[in-house]
């Protein structure tokens, strides 16, 4: 190998990724070893580059950036969890614990008040269940964006999947902007900033006054532009419709939050039998 | 602060079946080719349940549910509409819905 050659591989590699090179078999120049084949390198390097440093803090900075609303709207909800859950009589570190291993708002508020009506485990483990079922249907929607990545990858998502969290990385993926870092990192965030607010209504929400600055309206607004970023076609709207009043429908007459499945699956298979029938 | 055994079991129960229905899907879907037909339907799926999460929020109220539709919440939620319908910002739209939403609870 020429000597050229080989200064010239190791400043291509030290422009991409301080400290490492690029090996190349062979000159680079000469007959039969064109620069492309540096190029392919060079390429290959910056699609794996999520190993790198830099594209660490790019995801973890495009998953704050992406999280922020979901916090602001777990603040509220967040504290007057643990309010509730300090009258029913939990202290600090069972709040904590519950937000934790569960991380379900709505189901953690059917909890706590299912233990003070005295309640038994098994009625209440059955009802968390059934209220976050619906989850599987989210991580069902999520799985089609997320087919290059490690099982142990998607067991640490799955943990952070939310109604909110799924909203907000579902309208990313299907805008092809989005990969499984910073997924991962809007998840966990959206968890931290949970089980903070718990903890801090834990041990005093009378610091904070109620309904300040509107926040209780926080996650409605997130989901009402979360649903425009899912109204891409005529398909979608109808779906919505015909979604949201069933669920209006469902919720005055079945109780629980068992609607929200019930009318999604119900519209979702309402829509695409009715295309495949015009078809 | 001690944790009580018996809720310790209880919260334990619920990470259980919480986390499963999460995992599920994730696990053993995400790295195998779906037919045409699931994928047509899972991609309607996000629309269907945002709208089921939020139209029952904007119109009913209590446990049981009754129907009630002038509500702030509902209000609220024309102007946040066409804000987000317009620009399309996540972030802008929870601010402005926050602050109509402030703005009716001190008038009403």
């Amino acid at each position: 190998m020429p000597p050229t050659a080989k200064t010239d591989t190791l400043v291509v590699a030290n422009v991409l990724r301080p400290g490492k090179a690029i090996v190349v078999n062979g000159p680079i120049r000469g007959p039969g070893q064109p620069i492309f084949q540096v190029l392919m390198k060079c390429n290959k390097m910056v699609s794996d580059s999520p190993k790198n440093r830099q594209n660490v803090k790019a995801s973890i900075l495009q998953g704050l950036a992406a999280a922020w609303p979901i916090c602001l709207g777990y603040i509220p909800i967040g504290l007057a969890f643990g309010v509730l859950a300090q009258k029913a009589g939990l202290n600090p570190v069972e709040i904590m614990l519950m937000s934790i291993l569960v991380f379900a708002g709505s189901a953690q508020f059917i909890a706590v008040s299912m233990l003070s009506a005295g309640a038994g485990a098994a009625a209440i483990i059955v009802t968390t269940f059934a209220v976050n079922l619906r989850h599987f249907l989210m991580s069902s929607s999520l799985a089609v964006f997320l087919g290059d990545t490690t099982r142990k990858k998607l067991s640490l998502f799955a943990y952070g999947v939310t109604d909110e969290s799924f909203a907000v990385n579902h309208a990313r993926f299907s805008q092809k902007t989005w990969g499984p870092d910073p997924a991962l990192v809007v998840n966990h965030t959206a968890n931290v900033a949970w089980v903070a607010s718990t903890l801090i209504g834990g041990y005093s929400g009378k610091f904070f006054p109620e309904g300040a600055f509107g926040i209780d309206y926080a996650l409605t607004a997130m989901f009402i532009c979360l649903l425009i970023f899912q109204l891409k076609g005529r398909i979608y709207v109808i779906t919505a419709i015909i979604s949201g009043l069933a669920a209006a429908v469902l919720s005055l007459s079945i109780p629980g939050s068992s609607y929200i499945v019930l009318a999604s699956i119900f519209a979702a298979t309402t829509v695409l039998g009715i295309r495949k029938w015009i078809q | 602060m001690t944790i009580h055994t018996g809720y310790l079991w209880i919260v334990l129960g619920m990470g259980l079946v919480t986390y499963l229905p999460r995992w599920f899907p994730l696990f053993f879907l995400a790295r195998r080719n779906l037919p045409q037909w699931l994928i047509d339907w899972l991609d309607l799926i996000p629309a269907a349940i945002l709208s089921a999460l939020l139209v029952p929020e904007l119109v009913t109220v209590g446990t049981p549910r009754h129907l009630v539709l002038w509500r702030p919440e509902l209000w609220v939620a024309l102007p946040t509409f066409i804000f987000a319908l317009k620009t399309k910002s996540l972030g802008g739209t929870v601010v402005v819905g926050m602050v109509l939403f402030w703005a009716v609870q001190r008038v009403v």
